[in-house]
């Protein structure tokens, strides 16, 4: 059981978490955040097992993840 | 002659002159605000038949410009300061080794590291030797797209013909600036033979190409050789354009985008009233001494500006020798002063009452008004 | 819940200048990991290079001395052998490391530098531009090598890790890759490896990142880790080409 945390503002929507994700649980906001960029939006699901692999691969570690 | 009128960017613009002026090898290095320079040379340098390598830094590449050059081709490497200052002692080779070629020096902030802004911080580097021993550079100041165009043809003849290294002294805002230039199909070059140069020994006594000279008696008779190159070039060809010098009171002094800077000023000081007048010197090695010197004994006043700590205006200073008063205007750091700046310390500079006497009536009668412009007035 | 992935104490809580996607990051994450695991941070200093890490002086939270191109193994030279209880690592690309910077490599690593070098490897000077690198492959094109890198006239990219071993004064030299999440940990076990060693007095370390520039190579950043890992790898194989018996 897990969840994570995406820090908005540090992301630069760059995507690599929401294709390193083994479930497609990240997703990508139709929003900006200040920096003009699309961030990365995790679904909220249950599925997630907090397998860190979109927090290793954030090049802004952006992601804090929980278990 | 058919001319071509062409938007360019400067450094675009100095690399299409130096391949139009024969320029026939490009050795260079990657550094911002310079990175066009290789890259089109990578492009049309081959495309001209001529040879252009990416070296690996730019100590190897003013010294594979020691070779071309040696092999008597006009050879040519670019940079922005850090990188200049790692060719020193590759300059001071090819000075002493009395070599002909073109440096091309894209002016950034400093000192080291520095940034990526403007400046004028390497006058002193490029017109005073910067590398060891008594030499200097044939030193060349475009303001404008269209000189950077045709500076590489006035530097690379000047290098040959005294056999000497020259440099462009720019900097980043001309170096990237776009301006409407005009191409013309042919650009007339004066490329002497070249006798002395190493190309193999087939039918002549062997070439060699040296600055080591054991013997002091035989390295002054070359010192003596190379200053009395400087001699000549001193009396021939110095180049500079004035504007509304003549009955003007004070007198802007600058080079590159400061001039360009410092016009609009002068243009703003007039439409006011005032009598401000601008000199800009195109050559800054040979530096036009003999034409500030006269305008100093003619009582005009110099307010020089640079984007440095001061640097020509020790060149200013030393030619008005005492007959005049010389003020300064700088900026340091990539910082770029305005036009309405400078124009604040120009009205400063004129409130004040004058601290030396100006010379007699003759004196001033004698100025002539010599201006050798290059074309291009600068847009 | 319980916290299992944080910022590392090491790495500054800022945001990094770094393209989206940009490998730097990732890079930066795991020598700021290494080093509080390691429990050395405020042992280390850090050498940056003049490249698009140029800032890394502001991401992490030990001292750090911003070095001419170049120059930073030289640096960490004057640095360790001052300092020999220090930690001192640089931090290089490859037009840094492996262009202007070949002599300092190779001589620093020849005198058996007690430091660790980390190489980011993106075959291109990715700061001024996209130029071609040293690291650069042949027919790929960049900005000084239009059409493409024909060896003939441009030369063929060096293989640091292959040259360095060959010098008897590296202890450890290793290739790792940053193009998936296994790859990234295998990098910080390497990364950690060359620590180790240097914290052991063994000798001098170095390991060499395979990285993506999607910007210069006009990919996004998805398709720039496919391109390290299906490109770039086959040409620098992974592993360790030198470590302590």
């Amino acid at each position: 059981m897990g969840r994570i945390v995406i820090n908005e503002e540090r992301c630069k929507g760059c995507r690599l978490c929401v294709h390193f994700c083994p479930r497609g649980l990240i997703s990508v906001s139709e929003q900006f955040n200040s920096k003009g960029y699309h961030p990365a939006v995790f679904e909220g699901s249950e599925e997630c097992t907090a397998c860190t692999m979109c927090a290793i691969m954030c090049p802004d570690v952006a992601i804090e993840v929980y278990k | 002659m058919k001319r071509k009128r062409v938007l360019m960017k400067g450094n675009e613009a100095v690399v299409r002159g130096a391949i139009a002026a024969q320029c026939r090898a490009f050795f260079g290095y990657p550094i911002t605000p310079q990175n066009e320079v290789p890259e089109y040379m990578s492009k049309y340098m081959p495309e001209a038949g001529g040879v252009f390598v990416q070296a690996e830094s730019e100590v190897a590449a003013i010294n594979m410009v020691y070779g071309a050059a040696a092999a008597g081709i006009r050879a040519m490497t670019s940079s922005s300061s850090p990188g200049i200052s790692l060719k020193m002692e590759g300059i001071s080779y090819l000075a002493g080794a009395q070599l002909p070629c073109l440096i091309v020096n894209v002016q950034r902030g400093g000192p080291g590291l520095g940034n990526i802004a403007p400046s004028q911080s390497d006058y002193f580097q490029a017109v005073k030797g910067g590398g060891h021993g008594d030499y200097n550079l044939y030193t060349f100041a475009p303001w404008s797209v269209q000189e950077m165009f045709e500076h590489p043809a006035l530097a690379f003849d000047v290098a040959d013909r005294y056999r000497g290294p020259a440099m462009i002294l720019t900097d980043a805002i001309i170096g990237q600036m776009l301006e409407p230039i005009e191409i013309p199909s042919e650009v007339s070059v004066d490329i002497p033979p070249k006798p002395w140069a190493t190309t193999g020994a087939k039918g002549r006594r062997r070439n060699s190409i040296t600055s080591l000279y054991i013997v002091p008696e035989d390295l002054e008779r070359i010192n003596l050789e190379i200053q009395e190159n400087y001699r000549l070039a001193k009396e021939r060809e110095v180049r500079y354009q004035e504007f509304e010098t003549q009955d003007a009171e004070l007198v802007l002094v600058a080079y590159g985008c400061m001039a360009r800077i410092c016009r609009t000023t002068m243009n703003m000081a007039r439409r006011k009233g005032l009598k401000v007048g601008l000199f800009r010197p195109i050559t800054l090695f040979p530096f036009p001494e003999k034409e500030i010197s006269m305008l100093a004994q003619a009582g005009k006043r110099f307010l020089v500006a640079e984007m440095s700590a001061g640097q020509m205006v020790e060149d200013v200073r030393l030619a008005v020798n005492g007959a005049s008063e010389v003020y300064f205007h700088g900026r340091l750091g990539g910082v770029v002063p305005s036009a309405v700046e400078i124009l604040e310390e120009v009205e400063k500079v004129m409130s004040r009452p004058f601290l030396t006497s100006p010379m007699t009536a003759v004196a001033k009668d004698s100025l002539a008004h010599g201006c050798t412009t290059t074309g291009g007035d600068g847009g | 819940m319980e916290l299992v992935f944080k910022r590392p104490e090491a790495l500054s809580d800022v945001t990094m200048a770094y393209c989206p996607g940009c490998t730097h990051g990732i890079a930066h994450r795991l020598v700021a990991e290494c080093l509080g695991e390691l429990g050395i941070i405020e042992r280390t200093i850090g050498i940056c290079p003049v490249g698009c890490s140029v800032f890394l002086y502001e991401y992490m939270e030990c001292d750090v001395i911003e070095a001419a191109h170049g120059r930073a193994p030289a640096v960490a030279t004057g640095v360790k052998r001052c300092l020999p209880d220090s930690v001192v690592f640089t931090y290089q690309g490859d037009g840094d490391l492996a262009a202007i910077g070949t002599a300092e490599i190779i001589h620093a690593a020849a005198r058996g530098e007690n430091i660790t070098v980390v190489f980011i490897n993106n075959t291109t000077y990715g700061m001024t531009g996209g130029q071609m690198a040293p690291t650069t492959m042949p027919g790929q094109e960049t900005t000084t090598t239009p059409g493409g890198r024909d060896p003939k006239v441009a030369g063929n990219p060096i293989k640091v890790c292959e040259l360095l071993a060959s010098l008897d004064g590296t202890a450890y030299i290793a290739r790792a890759s940053l193009a998936s999440p296994a790859k990234v940990m295998k990098a910080k076990k390497a990364i950690r490896t060359a620590f180790q060693i240097q914290l052991e007095n063994r000798g001098f370390s170095l390991v060499e990142l395979l990285s993506s520039c999607p910007t210069q190579w006009g990919m996004s950043p998805l398709q720039a880790l496919k391109h390290v890992d299906e490109v770039i790898e086959p040409f620098f194989p992974l592993g360790e080409f030198k470590k302590p018996n």
